[in-house]
């Protein structure tokens, strides 16, 4: 690694990591946040919940058994940058299609290595996620600091239109037709609905409630995406239009989305989740499982709590009936899912469709369908 | 559902002594277990025959029995403390086997005693290879294929059937170390190879499996609680690919080269697994074969139980898997329990780690002179060595430091030769491929030899060229958290890592002074877990002391690396470099290097110089003690006679010196432990022998040599000094004369014959020249005793391997009183206890002999014992019948005893024949022992040595015509029929006796009826606490 340029990372409160360069030659800025997986960088790279962050893999050793196109949950790379420890480039695998780090120049994806990434990760769990930049040695502090400042914080920004299709996609298949506002879906959610041989359409996430429905759905899904869930107000208005009409279930930003269509509140958690190690417990069955987690923001509980310290289905009132807690995150019991019976919809905070991450709770999908079923 | 309130009383079993496959992992386990129960509330009853375990100090149980792991004994002790449950799963494969015998013999039916942490049909489904296949195949897990065929045409049947595929390995069934099996990878192969098979199989006939040599070797532990929550704690990637057995594998965690989607298929497997054997509550290891090509995963075995794996797995993570199994096993929930190292999130998680973890094997093959060293699927190394960094790079450098090798390997000149070398697989391959990338071989080449995954060959090619990459970087510490950083650790267990220059270390610390205690690195023939109990024992008391006690140690085995014993573990090399850069960071009050054997005293020096404080004796008087010279003219001074001795700086003076004090005569090199290269010469021509073979003595390597006594009692003695006092702990008497090395002779205090007198005179002696010498804390004394006379052989002013053994049968813990001494207190102020009690302790070494094809089983000065056994008596019949119990010698009752010893020991032979005959067994010998025992009027039957022809000695062995060999080799010329002869005996499982003295007290304890069971009494009861 020693021909790669230094550069160094810069966060928001002052706090200065160097390291060198190793993709795209420029540098930029984000909101730098961190994954605590120990595989499954390509997945994470490509998850449009990603846009407009930097991930910082906690894992030291990036870019082992190389890439794939099995491995893109999209079309692109979507976070903007990554900062690593030590990154590999290795095309050993008999998976492997290309190099990590070729495959990061290629996509145009800012990424530094040799970076103390432990110390970075404290800082940000200490301070709470923050805007910050990979940057060339050669950029001053000042001049690095005024980007920093320059880029809008994620609190507020609207990333879900950016990475929303521009037209209607059409998967087929001989079951249920879920429909699905695309803020951003991950192509594993896809593949867990055609497993299950149903036909999806993925509109784009602006698609106004009356062009929904005319699609007949049987499921209206709302997706995984980036950004703030209070940015996205005109997504939130057409789920509150939908609600009632036919069962809906979401995932991530959908879930969030759907809780402030029924009035419930969003918050900005302080460094967020985002691994593949979560217990998340089942309040309907009791079982733990052990997620994939990728989110900033999170649902507010009964009074607007932002924890809840029992293991029940407490209820709470929404505008569209009750809200059943479903699902809470044991490691800081917030909520991770919920049912609204009266709206036939339920939703959850996590990744049930894995990719990358355990697939404990794969078998949501098909309580999904389940609630298609009872229409 | 929290702990359960209807069961009071637990039994725990460890797993007996350190033996190759099963060492100081399951006191580590062991001591978890107890804790939480006894925290919990619970009474424990705790049964072990080790001594050298932290497990059986009386404070970590209610009541503590060093009896032999044996049913008979075991159920002595549930009858009488009936305990309401026994949880077998954290004593290895020894307590687990023993609890199913306790249950199949009705033991636990009769006593009402549940069986806790894993049922007896889980047991079952995960240990029975069969029923195994049988769960798996209903699961539809897939596992290689395998087929029972009793001849070729049946095995071409199979093959075109397709039921067969090729490669397949060949094992012919009922033969002793897979002879006649093979593996074949085209048509003719399998013919060729179930032809061989089935001619060697006594029952014709061969197991034909698949192969999956060459695949990737994954583990992973897992954790399931009663609400059927499963965890998995972390994954091992082996670096060695399939083929070698895991414990003989250098390996890394978590797994480097899997990708996510094929990761998650393993775990999903793990998890299916451990749900279909059905272990309840617990930890689990799932072993998986990965096809490097196409990403196939076959499932190999799976342990119901805490495992080497989960210790490695648990000290990688930090996560205790032993602690929570054993919380699990009383009833509460993963969700129920904190974790110990956030304290804010509970253990129902999935640890994730954002560094390195390499552990590589630690072999002993030097100590075996004439054993293949290839490895293979059954486990030869004696212990291991695990390091933690940020990058792989790092880690595998730290790894490779911490193994502390006395040699390394050779390394061919031509690169065709080093190819070929690392084509098989031995203990010093890595070294091996490490240098053929430093000659610029190239990672296809070397993958080629070896099929070890490129992503690791291209790092450790990067290693050899470019280094570990910390150029250029600072040293900081980190903390091992579960997390990655994602929540504050409260637990304070770091590793060194290099980082950009400004990074922070996270070391915490209060205004407490520190103690650093240095351990004992990775266990070896020699240098064992004695060390380690001794090192926790110093920890505790510092902590006692109102200090910080301080841990530096790389052996991922034991206690000593349990985050829980000291109040800072800083998991490093025992590297002068590593070592001065944590007293550095901790600015100690001392440093204790008396505790971890040979590995920290060779620090001693290097840290003194650099000024850091040592505790205890001072570093000259352990050179007062190890020079030859310096210590010859001491003993002098106090007019203490070391027998005839001398010390040469070259081979010339070796032959000089040696005719000056004349044969035989005890030859070793200095500074060494465990009797490394010490042999005994009978002649000038021996000592040419061994000069040539063995040892170049030098100016920087003297020689020593001593008159070997022979017909002497060895005397072993620990005792205790503050400067002033002198403190007297334990005199032990060999079992085995002189000659044996100590670690491998059996002792027995108190002394059998010895009288007062010399009794008085060795304690004279050793208090004379422990305060000559200056000594703070332990020596340990070793005295021979030949016709009247007191000799010192050797004094060694530190924690010797008996202090275990003396403490549990003193009930004293000699290393917390020399840790207070080192301290700063008094003998007089520490109140030691007079020795009041009326039993005889007995320790015996167990060897590993069984585990080297082709080497020999005979005793010398050389340390060959991979671990010891106490057994507790009345009487020392009883005491030494229950140690070889527990070293898994069963004495018979009845039978034929086998007799052949050299010349000298005719005489006596002639007397323990006679006295088995009284006993009632018939006797065996060859030639001359023959013709010598019936002239004393014993009957006896003559056989045939094998040269004479069948049927002959070996003959009867293998047809189990013998129940017990007594076989003297020393000196001897007939030693290629002995050494037949005791192989033959080790591979059949009949006890064999190398010595007339121990082969004596074999008799007394036979004649006693005493082979293991007897009155059972606990520690508590016999030291009155």
């Amino acid at each position: 690694m020693s021909e790669l340029n230094p550069g160094y990372v810069l966060l928001e409160d002052g706090s200065r990591f160097e390291g060198q360069l190793c993709g795209t030659a420029q540098g930029g800025v984000g909101e730098v946040v961190f994954n605590t997986a120990m595989t499954g960088y390509q997945e994470a790279v490509t998850d449009p919940s990603y846009a407009g962050q930097i991930i910082t893999f906690t894992y030291p050793m990036v870019g082992n058994y190389g890439v794939s196109a099995q491995a893109m949950e999209s079309g692109l790379a979507h976070a903007r940058g990554v900062i690593m420890r030590e990154a590999g480039n290795n095309t050993d695998a008999a998976t492997a299609e290309g190099g990590w780090l070729d495959w990061l120049q290629s996509n145009g994806v800012w990424a530094i290595t040799g970076v103390n990434t432990r110390a970075l990760v404290r800082q940000i769990r200490d301070r709470g996620a923050m805007r910050g930049g990979i940057f060339e040695a050669g950029i001053s502090v000042e001049e690095a600091m005024g980007m920093i400042e320059d880029e809008p914080t994620m609190a507020g920004s609207d990333f879900a239109s950016r990475v929303s299709p521009g037209s209607p996609i059409e998967h087929d298949g001989n079951g249920p037709h879920v429909v699905a506002l695309d803020t951003g879906i991950k192509s594993s959610i896809v593949n867990q609905f055609l497993e299950r041989d149903c036909r999806v359409t993925l509109l784009p996430c602006l698609t106004g409630a009356d062009e929904v429905m005319a699609r007949q759905p049987d499921l209206l899904f709302l997706a995984n995406g980036p950004g703030d869930p209070a940015a996205v107000s005109a997504v939130t208005d057409t789920i509150g239009e939908l609600i009632g009409k036919k069962p809906m279930v979401g995932i991530c930003l959908g879930h969030q989305l759907l809780c402030r269509a029924v009035g419930l509140g969003t918050f900005k958690l302080p460094f967020g989740h985002r691994g593949s190690n979560h217990p998340v417990k089942d309040l309907e069955t009791g079982v733990i499982e052990i997620t994939s987690q990728n989110h900033g923001f999170a649902v507010l509980g009964p009074g607007g709590s932002e924890t809840i310290e029992q293991d029940e289905p407490v209820r709470w009132k929404t505008e569209h009936g009750d809200a059943v807690l479903s699902h809470i995150n044991l490691y800081d019991r917030t909520v991770e899912g919920l049912r609204l019976p009266e709206a036939k919809a339920m939703t959850v905070q996590h990744h049930p469709e894995a990719g990358p991450g355990p697939r404990d709770s794969r078998h949501l999908f098909d309580r999904f369908l389940d609630l298609a079923k009872v229409g | 559902m929290p702990r359960r309130d209807d069961i009071k009383r637990i039994m725990v079993i460890g797993s007996g002594p350190v033996v190759i496959g099963q060492a100081a992992e399951f006191d580590y386990s062991g001591v978890q277990a107890c804790k939480v129960l006894l925290e919990e509330g619970y009474e424990v009853i705790l049964v072990n025959s080790n001594p050298a375990t932290i497990m059986t100090d009386p404070e970590f149980a209610t009541s503590t029995y060093v009896e032999p792991l044996l049913p008979g004994p075991v159920a002595a002790i549930i009858e009488k403390e009936r305990p309401d449950a026994l949880l077998p799963t954290l004593g290895g494969q020894t307590a687990l086997n023993l609890a199913m015998d306790l249950s199949a013999d009705g033991t636990l039916e009769k006593y009402e005693v549940e069986l806790i942490g894993a049922n007896r049909d889980a047991i079952i489904r995960g240990e029975d290879r069969e029923v195994f296949r049988q769960v798996m195949t209903e699961a539809g897990i897939r596992i290689p294929w395998s087929i029972t065929v009793e001849s070729v045409e049946q095995a071409l049947k199979e093959l075109d059937d397709g039921d067969a595929s090729l490669p397949a390995i060949i094992r012919p069934a009922f033969t002793m170390g897979g002879q006649g099996g093979g593996i074949a990878e085209t048509r003719e192969e399998l013919e060729r190879v179930v032809a061989r098979g089935i001619a060697a199989s006594p029952i014709g006939q061969v197991l034909v499996e698949e192969s999956v040599i060459g695949w990737g070797e994954f583990e992973l532990e897992v954790m399931r609680d009663h609400n059927d929550n499963v965890v998995i704690i972390c994954s091992i990637e082996n670096v060695d690919p399939m083929g070698v057995h895991t414990g003989d594998s250098i390996t890394v965690a978590p797994a480097q080269s899997l990708t996510d989607p094929v990761y998650q298929s393993l775990r999903d497997i793990a998890i299916a697994v451990i749900r279909a054997v059905g272990v309840e509550t617990g930890g689990s290891n799932v072993q998986f074969a990965v096809n490097p090509a196409d990403g196939e995963i076959v499932v190999i075995e799976m342990n119901p139980r805490v495992s080497r794996s989960s210790a490695l797995a648990s000290k990688a993570t930090g996560f205790p898997i032993a602690k929570m199994a054993a919380k699990l096993a009383v009833g509460y929930a993963l969700e129920e329990i904190p974790n110990d190292i956030t304290r804010a999130t509970p253990a129902s998680f999935e640890p994730t780690i954002d560094y390195v973890v390499t552990k590589i094997p630690r072999f002993a093959f030097e100590k075996f002179p004439g054993a293949d060293e290839r490895l293979s699927t059954y486990m030869q190394s004696v212990g291991e060595v695990m390091s933690i960094g940020r990058t792989f790079r790092e880690s595998f450098a730290k790894a490779l430091a911490s193994r502390e090798l006395d040699s390394r390997p050779e390394i061919p000149g031509s690169d065709e030769d080093l190819l070929a070398a690392i084509a098989t697989p031995t203990p010093g391959r890595i070294d091996l491929a490490l240098a053929a990338f430093e000659r610029g071989l190239s990672v296809e080449q070397v993958h080629d030899q070896t099929r070890i995954d490129p992503w690791f060959l291209r790092e450790l090619a990067l290693l050899a060229s470019d280094g570990d990459g910390t150029d250029g970087l600072e040293r900081i510490y980190n903390s091992v958290d579960t997390c990655a950083a994602e929540f504050e650790a409260a637990t304070p267990y770091y590793y060194s890592s290099h980082e950009p220059a400004g990074s922070p270390s996270e070391v915490r610390r209060g205004d407490r002074p520190s103690v650093v205690i240095l351990g004992a690195g990775p266990n070896r023939i020699g240098q064992g877990i004695e060390f380690d109990y001794c090192c926790v024992h110093a920890a505790m008391t510092v902590r006692e002391c109102g200090r910080d006690a301080v841990m530096v140690n790389c052996n991922p085995e034991t206690v000593s690396t349990d985050y829980d014993t000291s109040d800072r573990l800083y998991f490093e090399p025992l590297t002068i470099e590593h070592v001065l850069a944590v007293c550095e960071k901790e600015k100690p009050e001392g440093v204790i290097v008396m505790f971890g054997g040979q590995t920290p005293l060779k620090l001693a020096e290097g840290l003194k110089e650099a000024g850091i404080p040592l505790l205890g004796t001072p570093v000259e008087a352990i050179d007062g003690a190890e020079d030859r010279g310096k210590f010859g003219a001491l003993i002098d001074r106090l007019g203490i006679k070391p027998p005839p001795y001398g010390t040469a700086l070259s081979a010339g003076q070796a032959e000089e010196i040696a005719a000056g004090i004349g044969y035989p005569l005890l030859v070793r090199p200095s500074f060494v432990l465990g009797g490394r290269a010490m042999e005994i010469c009978y002649s000038a021509d021996d000592l040419r022998v061994y000069l040539d073979k063995h040892v170049k003595a030098s100016p920087e390597h003297p020689l020593l040599l001593d008159r070997f006594l022979e017909n002497a009692i060895e005397v072993d003695v620990d005792a205790l000094c503050d400067g002033r006092e002198v403190f007297v702990a334990g005199i032990m008497q060999h079992v085995e004369e002189a000659g044996v090395h100590s670690g491998d002779s059996a002792c027995v205090i108190p002394p059998m014959s010895i009288g007062q007198e010399m009794i008085d005179e060795i304690k004279a002696a050793t208090s004379a020249i422990a305060l000559e010498l200056g000594v703070i804390g332990l020596i340990n004394i070793q005295f021979a005793v030949a016709a009247g006379e007191l000799y010192v052989i050797e004094a060694n002013p530190r924690a010797s391997r008996t202090v275990p053994f003396v403490s549990k049968a003193m009930g004293i813990p000699l290393a917390k009183v020399a840790t207070r001494i080192m301290l700063g207190q008094t003998i007089a102020e520490q109140n030691l206890p007079e020795f009041t009690g009326n039993h005889v302790s007995v320790k015996e070494a167990v060897m590993p002999f069984s585990r080297f094809q082709g080497a020999d089983s005979v005793l010398g000065p050389e340390m060959k014992s991979t671990g010891e056994v106490i057994g507790i008596g009345a009487d020392f019949p009883t005491a030494f019948g229950k140690a070889q119990a527990a070293a898994g010698v069963a004495l018979p009752e009845t039978g034929t005893v086998f007799i052949s010893v050299t010349d000298t020991d005719k005489a006596a032979a002639t007397q323990l024949a006679a006295q088995l005959h009284d006993l009632g067994f018939g006797i065996l010998a060859t030639g001359g022992t023959a013709q010598a025992i019936s002239r004393m009027g014993t009957p006896v039957r003559a056989i045939n040595k094998i040269a004479d022809g069948s049927p002959h000695v070996v003959d009867m062995i293998e047809n189990r015509q013998c129940d017990l060999v007594i076989n003297t080799p020393t000196g001897s010329g007939a030693r290629a029929d002995g050494y037949e002869i005791r192989s033959a005996a080790i591979r059949h499982g009949i006890p064999s006796v190398t010595t007339l003295t121990g082969a004596s007290a074999a008799v007394r304890a036979i004649s006693a009826h005493a082979n293991g069971s007897g009155e059972v009494r606990s520690l508590q009861e016999l030291h009155g606490g």
